[in-house]
């Protein structure tokens, strides 16, 4: 990618242009009421005393050629839900379909040839590729594993995917612990890109990484995407890395989706107090709207524990807006305005769904407190 | 601009991997972990040290006879003109040190004792060595079983390694050698004491083998690229073969060098009990054994013995370490 391009993102107002052929494209994969429980056993006989609600009902899709962001804090199931919907993990609840066919409880023989669509990006470099293969061997394994001789052989084409990525040819017989974390992450995604998939899930693919080689390398997947029409999901933990590259994002929060929206809207009206606090941690790139809004919602306390999650809304513990119907009653995943679907009750920018309501729970009025504000903080927008 | 992508517009200008621009041809040639642990190896003298009396004592074992045959030693020769038939012990003290008998003779016979040590090394090597293969590849396979596919299966093979490691081993192994008759699967005299041994020693020590390989499975099976292997459809078996046995072969190899001294310890145990090697083949317990019924006679008897086997227990010893230090570096 070049600089230029990377420069002149933040300065788009519009709507997104080339990616826009991807907005109303051709559905690729398809999560309904995808739901994955870790059971949690405990003593001698291995009895089921509890579970990790990973991932606890969540739908969306990505079409044809775009870009998914996933967002959310550690822990929140953003791993889980990349690992579901390759299939590394079964589905406890809920259907994935790729391609309009059902993969959800496809046994590892009959994924195989699926396998060679939908590829993955993982976030450790140093734990990634296996330090007692060379480079050639690691690139060339998708093509023995799925039974693939590529024209003008194995070697010839590993040599040419280490070239598209960046990497010198040459060092198909060197081994990763000869490579730095970047040119590492490089060969990961030499490896992804070896039999052509149709999606490419990438799980945190720069938060290892130093800073400075972050952009590289997420410049590396945008250039990529343009000549080689991939489809991609991007998990990470803030909103900084998915935004240049993402044509929609979502934000998940305690294994649900909270807001599903396009970049644009979601950057310049977040719904969601989530996506607010998370985009407020992001430091603003428009220098007008710098000066007038420079609070940062530090939310207090942690992610509570998916083994319990807080009835109704699962962020009213942090929220500064909830109030009692949050406590009770978990609100829906609603699209509130073309293209942004948001699940809270009083959510930001829009209409609240709620309106009866408007005791703040204690908490609420506390967080709100040390926040600063009132309330009715969408009026100050 | 946001934060990370800040620094596009400088970054995206410099040469994307300007760590490899300066780097010459000839470097470009790979160097494994196994070329860097030789280098690592080849530089710590001790190892090295234990690591050449081991190759000794290998090349002595393997070529006992055809040594005994070239220096004209035979270990079951008797020289009762070297013994003092009052004392039963050799003459001319120091256990009948002589040019013709450089470790002197044994006590009651007068046979040649480094010709005994020689003899005796390649069953105390085979013995050993057989055992530690025997219970590596026991231990291998379990521990793997229970490493990678955890639940129920692990919980059935640690189980089971608690008990095997729990038996009065020696106790069993005594019973087991003591009952095995002349016959049995078609064996008899050396031959199948060899066996019986080999089996008793490998078959109650691959526990120790098999917690080691578990526990490392358990944490390489946790490792992404063990992921990435099933995520381009490979099945258990490769992911074994092909992705976390490269790994083990490391740790496999220090701990079986680590286990051959206490395997030669044990066999030396056993022939000193009298239910291993039977006379009159030579062997370094077997040895010892006598030395001690004939202590007040001949005391000088039981050096001979005792410093081979700790000769050897001690160089296998600095071999494995300087191994474990050269092929995993974070243990230091
Ligand atoms: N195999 C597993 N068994 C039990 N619990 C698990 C398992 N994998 C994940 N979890 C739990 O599920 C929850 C979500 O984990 P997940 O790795 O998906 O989070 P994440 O959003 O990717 O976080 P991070 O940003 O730290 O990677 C966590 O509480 C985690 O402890
Ligand atoms: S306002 Fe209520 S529903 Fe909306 S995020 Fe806060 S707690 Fe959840
Ligand atoms: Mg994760």
């Amino acid at each position: 990618m070049s600089d230029e391009k990377a420069v002149s993102i933040p300065q788009q107002s519009g709507g997104t242009q080339a990616k826009d052929a991807g907005a109303d494209g051709e559905i690729l994969l398809k999560v309904t009421g995808l739901q994955k429980h870790f059971p949690i056993r405990k003593g001698l006989l291995q009895r089921q005393t509890g579970a990790v609600r990973a991932v606890d009902g969540i739908d969306f899709e990505v079409r044809k050629g775009e870009t998914l962001g996933v967002v959310g804090e550690s822990g929140c199931g953003k791993s889980t839900m990349g690992r579901l919907i390759t299939r590394l993990l079964e589905p406890t609840a809920g259907t994935v379909e790729f391609e309009g066919r059902d993969i959800t409880h496809l046994s590892t023989g009959a994924l195989r040839p699926m396998r060679r669509d939908v590829q993955m990006i993982f976030q450790d470099p140093y734990s990634s590729l296996n330090p007692r293969h060379t480079i050639g061997t690691i690139v060339s394994a998708p093509f023995r594993l799925q039974g693939v001789t590529p024209e003008g052989g194995v070697k010839k084409e590993v040599q040419r995917l280490l070239s598209v990525v960046g990497l010198n040819p040459e060092h198909y017989n060197r081994y990763p612990h000869e490579f730095s974390g970047g040119q590492r992450q490089r060969i990961g995604i030499a490896r992804a890109l070896a039999l052509n998939p149709k999606l490419v899930v990438a799980d945190e693919p720069v938060s290892a990484l130093d800073v400075s080689i972050q952009a590289q390398v997420v410049n590396l997947l945008d250039d990529l995407q343009e000549e080689l029409g991939l489809t991609y999901v991007i998990i990470a933990h803030d909103l900084s890395v998915v935004r240049h590259v993402s044509d929609r994002i979502a934000v998940m929060y305690l294994g649900k989706i909270v807001e599903l929206a396009d970049r644009n809207a979601l950057y310049k009206a977040p719904m969601h107090p989530y996506t607010k606090a998370l985009l407020s941690a992001v430091p603003i790139p428009d220098p007008k709207r710098r000066k007038v809004k420079s609070e940062r919602i530090l939310l207090k306390g942690d992610v509570p524990s998916p083994i319990s999650p807080p009835s109704g809304c699962r962020f009213h513990t942090r929220c500064w807006k909830a109030t009692q119907i949050c406590r009770t009653t978990e609100p829906p995943l609603l699209e509130l305005r073309p293209g942004q679907r948001v699940a809270c009750h009083h959510p930001e920018n829009s209409e609240d769904q709620a309106p009866q309501d408007t005791e703040l729970l204690t908490e609420a009025r506390q967080a709100a407190a040390e926040l600063g504000k009132s309330s009715d903080t969408s009026s100050d927008k | 601009m946001t934060a990370p992508i800040e620094t596009t517009g400088a970054e995206a200008g410099a040469q994307p991997e300007a760590v490899l621009a300066g780097v010459k041809k000839s470097q470009i040639e790979g160097r494994s972990l196994t070329q860097i642990a030789w280098m690592r190896f080849k530089r710590d003298k001790v190892a090295m040290a234990g690591g050449v009396v081991v190759v000794l004592l290998v090349l002595m074992a393997v070529l006992s006879k055809p040594i005994q045959w070239v220096f004209g030693l035979d270990p079951n020769k008797f020289n009762q003109d070297l013994i003092d038939p009052a004392l039963l012990a050799p003459k001319g003290g120091w256990g009948g040190m002589s040019w013709e008998h450089p470790l002197g003779v044994d006590p009651q016979y007068g046979r040649d004792m480094l010709a005994r040590i020689i003899d005796g090394s390649w069953v105390s090597l085979l013995v050993a060595g057989g055992a530690t293969m025997l219970s590596v590849l026991i231990g291998t396979v379990m521990g793997l079983l229970a490493g990678y596919y955890g639940g129920w299966v692990d919980s059935i093979i640690s189980r089971m390694m608690d008990t095997f490691l729990a038996f009065p081993l020696l106790l069993f192994a005594i019973s087991i050698s003591a009952s095995v008759q002349d016959g049995f699967f078609g064996l008899d005299g050396l031959p199948l004491r060899i066996c019986v041994l080999i089996f008793v020693i490998g078959f109650f020590s691959w526990p120790y083998i098999g917690r080691i390989v578990r526990a490392q499975t358990m944490s390489l099976r946790e490792r992404e690229f063990i992921e990435a292997a099933r995520s381009m459809g490979a099945r258990g078996p490769y992911v074994v073969f092909r992705e976390l046995l490269p790994n083990l072969v490391a740790p496999i190899i220090v701990y079986s060098t680590l286990i051959i001294p206490t395997n030669i310890l044990f066999e030396a145990s056993l022939s000193f009990l009298g239910v291993g090697i039977a006379p009159p083949q030579a062997s370094w317990g077997g040895m010892l054994s006598n030395a001690v019924d004939l202590y007040t006679a001949d005391p000088q008897y039981m050096f001979v013995p005792g410093l081979a086997i700790f000769i050897t227990v001690l160089a296998f010893n600095l071999l494995g370490d300087g191994l474990r230090d050269a092929l995993d570096p974070r243990s230091k």
